[in-house]
C-alpha cells in the first residue's frame, strides 16, 4: 500500500506513455490530442464498443487524455522525462510538491491516481463523490437458479487524511439472490472509491454474465433445451425424461410431433426476482442414426413403399 | 467477511427523480431534459413526482458518461441513447432468437 512520509519524493514509481496511449508525438498541439481522444473514444468507449477490452483500453485513454489536455498537469508530466512503459523510474527531486507538501513516498503510486489528485491539493475543501465501478460476475447457471455468493477483489483508488491518492486492496463477498439472470444489473451501495470531504461513496455495479450450460440456452428468465427424438418417436409419440434444474420430470410427446416445435414446461426456467419463474422449452430434433442395421434398413424401406407421405408436397404447389 | 447485499436494476423498482440524478451523476435540469426529448421514460409521465423503474439507473448512467466523455449537447445525447436503447433491443431479440434455434445457432 502506499506510504505516507519516508522524505520527499522517495521510492519509484511505474511510467505510463501517455502521449503512446493516445497515439501522438510528444510536440502534439491541445487541438491533435483533443482529435485523438475523440476518435479513440468512439472506437472504445464501454457505452458503444463491442472490443473486448474497451473497459480497460478506454480507462488508460481517459486517464492519457486528462492529464494532456490541462496545460499545468501536461507540464508536470512532461518534466518526468520519458520513460519506457511500464519502467520503474523516479521523479525529479520535489517534483511531489505540486501535488501538495510533497513529503510523500512514489512506492506502489500510480500515475494517474496522482494527476487526478492534481488540484485537489489546492481545494481540499470541495465535496467529491467517490467513484462507481463496474464488475462482471460470472456465474453458472445452477447458480442463478439457486442464489449464490460471489467474493470480489478490486484495487479502488482511495485518498489518505491528506487528500493524497492511493490504492487500496478491497475485498468482499456480495450475495446475489435467486432471480438473476444474463444481463442483470445489481447495485451495491457505497461499496465503490470513497468519497472526499464528505461526498457519498461510490457505488459498485455488479453485471451478472452466465457461463454458457452445455445443455441449456437461456432467455431472460426462459430457458432452451434441444431434445433429440427418433423416427418413429416423433411419429407414435412418447413419455421421455427431460433434465430441468431441479430434477428430471416426465414429458409427453404427443404424436405426430414435428422437428422445431417447441414442447413448453412452465415454470421450470429460471426463478424472476419478483415473483413466478419461466419456462423451459423443449425443442424437438429429429435424430437419425448414423449407421442402420440390415433389419432396420429393410423396414425403413417397408415402410418407404407403404407410406403416401410427401413432405414436400408444398413445393409443387408453390411454383405452379 | 462480511457479505454485502445488493440492490435489484430492475423494473420491480423504483427510483425518485432526486435519487436517479443522485447515483447517475447526472443534474435534474439533464435529466428532465432526457426525459423531454423521450430518452428516458418515468414510470407516469403525468404524474405529480416524476418516478422511474430502477433500471432507468442503467441508461442514465450511461447519459452521464457519454455527455462527459463526449462533450454531446442534450439532442446529441438523447440520440445516442435512443440508439444504443435499440442496438439494446435488437441484441436481445438476437439472444432470443440463437437460444430457440436448435444447436443454439452456433
Amino acid at each position: 500500500m502506499s506510504g505516507v512520509g519516508g522524505g520527499y519524493n522517495s521510492g519509484s514509481m511505474k511510467y505510463k506513455d501517455y502521449y503512446a496511449v493516445m497515439g501522438v508525438e510528444r510536440g502534439a498541439s491541445p487541438e491533435e490530442i483533443k482529435a485523438a481522444y475523440r476518435k479513440l473514444a468512439r472506437k472504445f468507449h464501454p457505452d458503444v464498443s463491442k472490443e473486448p477490452d474497451a473497459e480497460e483500453r478506454f480507462k488508460e485513454i481517459g486517464e492519457a487524455y486528462e492529464t494532456l489536455k490541462d496545460p499545468q498537469k501536461r507540464a508536470a508530466y512532461d518534466r518526468l522525462g520519458s520513460h519506457r512503459p511500464g519502467e520503474e523510474f523516479r521523479p525529479p527531486p520535489d517534483w511531489g510538491k505540486q501535488f501538495g507538501d510533497g513529503e510523500f513516498s512514489f512506492e506502489d503510486l500510480d500515475l494517474g491516481d496522482l494527476f487526478s489528485a492534481f488540484g485537489r491539493a489546492q481545494g481540499r475543501s470541495v465535496r467529491m463523490p467517490g467513484q462507481d465501478y463496474e464488475v462482471t460476475a460470472h456465474i453458472s447457471l445452477e447458480e442463478a437458479y439457486r442464489g449464490t455468493e460471489v467474493t470480489l477483489d478490486l484495487a479502488v483508488p482511495d485518498y489518505d487524511e491528506r487528500g493524497l491518492p492511493r490504492r487500496a486492496q478491497r475485498s468482499f463477498k456480495a450475495r446475489i439472490p435467486k432471480g438473476a439472470t444474463d444481463g442483470q444489473r445489481l447495485r451495491l451501495a457505497g461499496q465503490g472509491g470513497k468519497g472526499v470531504n464528505g461526498g457519498r461513496d461510490g457505488d459498485l455495479y455488479l453485471n451478472i454474465a452466465l457461463r454458457p450450460h452445455p445443455l441449456f440456452r437461456v432467455s431472460g428468465h426462459d430457458l432452451f433445451l434441444d431434445l433429440p427424438l427418433a423416427p418413429w418417436e416423433a411419429v407414435l409419440g412418447t413419455t421421455v425424461q427431460i433434465p430441468t434444474l431441479a430434477g428430471s420430470v416426465q414429458l409427453k410427446v404427443p404424436s405426430g410431433t414435428r422437428a422445431g416445435q417447441q414442447l413448453r414446461l412452465s415454470g421450470r426456467g429460471l426463478p424472476k426476482p419478483h415473483s413466478g419463474e419461466g419456462d423451459l422449452f423443449a425443442i424437438v430434433q429429429i435424430a437419425v442414426p448414423s449407421a442402420a442395421s440390415e433389419r432396420e434398413r429393410a423396414l425403413y424401406q417397408e415402410l418407404a413403399g407403404a407410406s403416401t407421405f410427401n413432405p414436400r408436397g408444398h413445393f409443387v404447389e408453390a411454383v405452379k | 467477511m462480511k457479505t454485502e447485499q445488493v440492490d435489484w436494476l430492475h423494473a420491480h423498482f423504483e427510483l425518485s427523480l432526486a435519487r436517479l440524478c443522485e447515483l447517475s451523476g447526472l443534474t435534474e435540469t439533464d435529466l428532465r431534459e432526457l426525459v423531454e426529448c423521450g430518452a428516458i421514460a418515468p414510470a407516469d409521465p403525468l404524474a405529480r413526482e416524476w418516478t422511474f423503474s430502477a433500471d432507468r439507473l442503467v441508461v442514465a448512467r450511461s447519459a452521464f458518461r457519454l455527455r462527459k466523455d463526449f462533450d454531446l449537447d442534450p439532442q446529441g445525447l438523447a440520440l445516442a441513447i435512443a440508439l444504443l436503447e435499440r442496438v439494446r433491443d435488437l441484441e436481445e431479440q438476437l439472444r432470443d432468437l440463437r437460444a430457440r434455434i436448435p444447436g443454439g445457432g452456433v
